[in-house]
């Protein structure tokens, strides 16, 4: 084995350029915590995500109701059953209004449509509207804005039932 | 000496009579204005049809836009509820401040205009060849630098414009599979644009950029005294080293320089004076105005996304289109086409038809969507329909159009590959138009929006 005649020199050189290299990695990592998007007030109060929707007889079966804090739409199902769906397109995050003239959600951004249950009727929007839980506790209806979840379609056990009393 | 005399000696400390130069007076200046120039170019680099004076004039705008942002500074509250009213504020009771804001807003709007031509002057003189190649690469930094110069700076205003355009453009990065979202979010600080989005933006655009424009412009600009200057215009058949009678500097080169400059802040200014920058209401989250549509220079990716899944407007196409560009100066080229403008005669010829065709094709494509198309998939079958599908119709047009035009011409690859990208930036540019002019509420296509 050939031995360095500057052995101690290119050993400290290297630790050098090792421990630069440690620093420039912890720089890094610091940035990148530092930078993460943080929990507001808004998003870290469990409680004042659940907006009181109200007593069920308040909504009459095959309407939409709009809430604008809560940024969200309550639609009662003809069948009695509710769900509520976020405000925002699935396409490219726009603010959908309900036409009820049309018993349709549609998007003014693309054009994209949804039906009462949210379920894409017209492109381009790539799936149906987001979810919010439901939670009717002695026929008062609230909803979670806290829990979001994404679904590509309408299945029937999104909906959320009253309970036969 | 007096005290005068001291004091004007510490600040220009070579005495008149002791320098070399043949025009005593002004020295100090000249050799500060000079320090970064060389003392002679050759003559015709001075003709205006050779760069336009493009370059320049992006300089210009840049330091127009540091000057009236520096100014905005003091005026602009960066705050959900302070932003827009300071700007209404500052429009209507701050002496000059309607100016200032409209020299912000039309300097940037011709520095995007201005660095486009600019990358295509560059690319049809062939001035991205050895030892040119690193400088395109650092001029598409400093492209981007400037495109996201534009972005952030479009929320400030947070009108409902600027709110918008920004939700719909960061929503495009929900597309990208596994990180889009997490991006997007740590672009916005949030799930949505808020409070720390304009935080965020704020610091983007008045800091971290300016501090990018001011490390990569010297950069620049060295590289083209590293490569001994502008490149040399000549016919086709003239021989490319042959570099002709070289001139002062000063006064020949910096007259010039100073005449467009002077030319370009005249033109801001009078814009600035009779066109308002633009200032929709305030931003309504619960409200999306109708039409939605981003900032023109988004606008071609938006009619794209009329047209293609967004997997494939905002990731595949924008993607390859970028791969593309940064491959421009490392193809291996058949000949030596530098200083001539569209390679040769027959280039010329060739770039012309791609912008026939690229605008009869575009233009066919888009209709064709619209009125002909068979009935759109919904769900994961949208990826075929209107994703790999038009992509691979497209792609294959774009390879074919290649090898036809080659082979139908007796084209060197050089020729072929100008009139690929004067193909692709037709499309594109066509599609900005289309974009800006042509979509109306609800983004149908309407007869002049």
């Amino acid at each position: 084995m050939e031995k360095e005649t500057h052995s101690r020199r290119s050993f400290l050189n290297k630790l050098w350029l090792v421990l630069g290299g440690l620093a420039f990695a912890e720089i890094i990592a610091v940035m990148f915590a530092f930078f993460r998007p943080r929990k507001t007030e808004l998003s870290a109060d469990e409680e004042a995500a659940i907006i009181t929707a109200g007593p069920i007889e308040n909504f009459e079966p095959g309407t939409v109701s709009a809430f604008v804090a809560g940024k969200f739409y309550l639609a009662r199902l003809e069948d009695g059953g509710f769900l509520a769906m976020s405000r925002r397109c699935t396409h490219l995050s726009c603010t959908v209004p309900w036409v009820s003239a049309e018993n349709k959600f549609i998007c003014p951004c693309h054009s994209s449509e949804f039906d009462i249950r949210g379920e894409v009727a017209n492109p381009p929007a790539p799936r149906a509207l987001d979810l919010y839980a439901i939670e009717i506790r002695n026929n008062v209806l609230r909803v979670d804005t806290g829990k979001l979840s994404k679904r590509s379609v309408f299945a029937p056990d999104q909906v959320t039932y009253p309970k036969k009393t | 000496m007096n005290i005068l005399q001291r004091i004007r000696l510490s600040i220009f400390p070579d005495k008149p009579e002791t320098n070399h130069h043949k025009h005593g007076r002004g020295k100090n200046f000249r050799s500060f204005l000079l320090h970064f120039r060389p003392r002679s170019v050759p003559e015709r680099t001075l003709k205006l049809s050779l760069t336009w004076g493009l370059g320049g004039m992006a300089v210009v705008l840049v330091f127009l836009l540091f000057g009236s942002g520096l100014m905005l500074k003091f005026a602009y509250e960066p705050t959900p509820g302070k932003a827009y009213e300071s700007i209404v504020y500052l429009n209507n009771q701050v002496p000059f401040g309607r100016l200032l804001r409209n020299i912000h807003r039309w300097s940037a709007n011709g520095l995007l205009f201005v660095v486009f031509l600019h990358l295509s002057r560059v690319f049809y003189t062939s001035a991205f060849t050895a030892p040119r190649q690193f400088n395109w690469i650092i001029g598409l930094t400093l492209f981007s630098a400037v495109v996201l110069s534009n972005f952030t700076g479009y929320l400030l205003p947070w009108d409902q414009l600027a709110y918008w355009a920004i939700t719909i453009s960061t929503s495009m990065l929900d597309y990208i599979p596994g990180v889009g979202t997490g991006l997007k979010e740590w672009i916005l600080g949030g799930p949505e644009p808020g409070p720390q989005t304009l935080i965020n933006f704020y610091a983007i655009h008045t800091a971290a950029l300016p501090l990018l424009l001011l490390f990569f412009m010297p950069f620049h600009f060295w590289r083209i005294r590293k490569a001994k200057g502008l490149i040399i215009p000549r016919s086709p058949d003239e021989d490319p080293s042959v570099k002709g009678d070289m001139v002062d500097t000063m006064p020949h080169l910096i007259m010039r320089e100073v005449t467009l400059a002077v030319l370009v802040l005249a033109v801001i200014l009078l814009t600035a004076m009779f066109f308002n920058a633009p200032l929709a209401d305030v931003a309504n989250p619960g409200l999306s105005p109708n039409p939605t549509k981003a900032p023109w220079y988004f606008m071609g990716i938006q009619e794209m996304l009329m047209h293609f899944h967004p997997v494939f407007a905002l990731l595949v196409i924008p993607g390859l289109l970028l791969l593309g560009l940064l491959s421009i100066p490392y193809i291996n080229y058949e000949t030596n086409t530098t200083g001539v403008w569209f390679c040769s005669i027959k280039g010329r010829k060739m770039a012309v038809i791609a912008v026939i065709f690229a605008t009869l094709a575009t233009v066919a494509a888009v209709l064709f969507d619209e009125f002909v198309v068979i009935a759109n998939q919904t769900g994961p079958a949208n990826m075929i329909s209107n994703g790999l599908l038009p992509f691979s119709v497209v792609l294959v047009m774009c390879i074919g159009f290649y090898m036809l035009i080659k082979k139908a011409f007796s084209a060197t690859n050089n020729e072929a590959v100008q009139a690929l990208f004067t193909l692709l930036i037709t499309a594109f540019v066509v599609l900005t138009i289309i974009g800006v002019w042509f979509r109306g509420t609800g983004m149908q296509l309407v007869w002049g929006a």
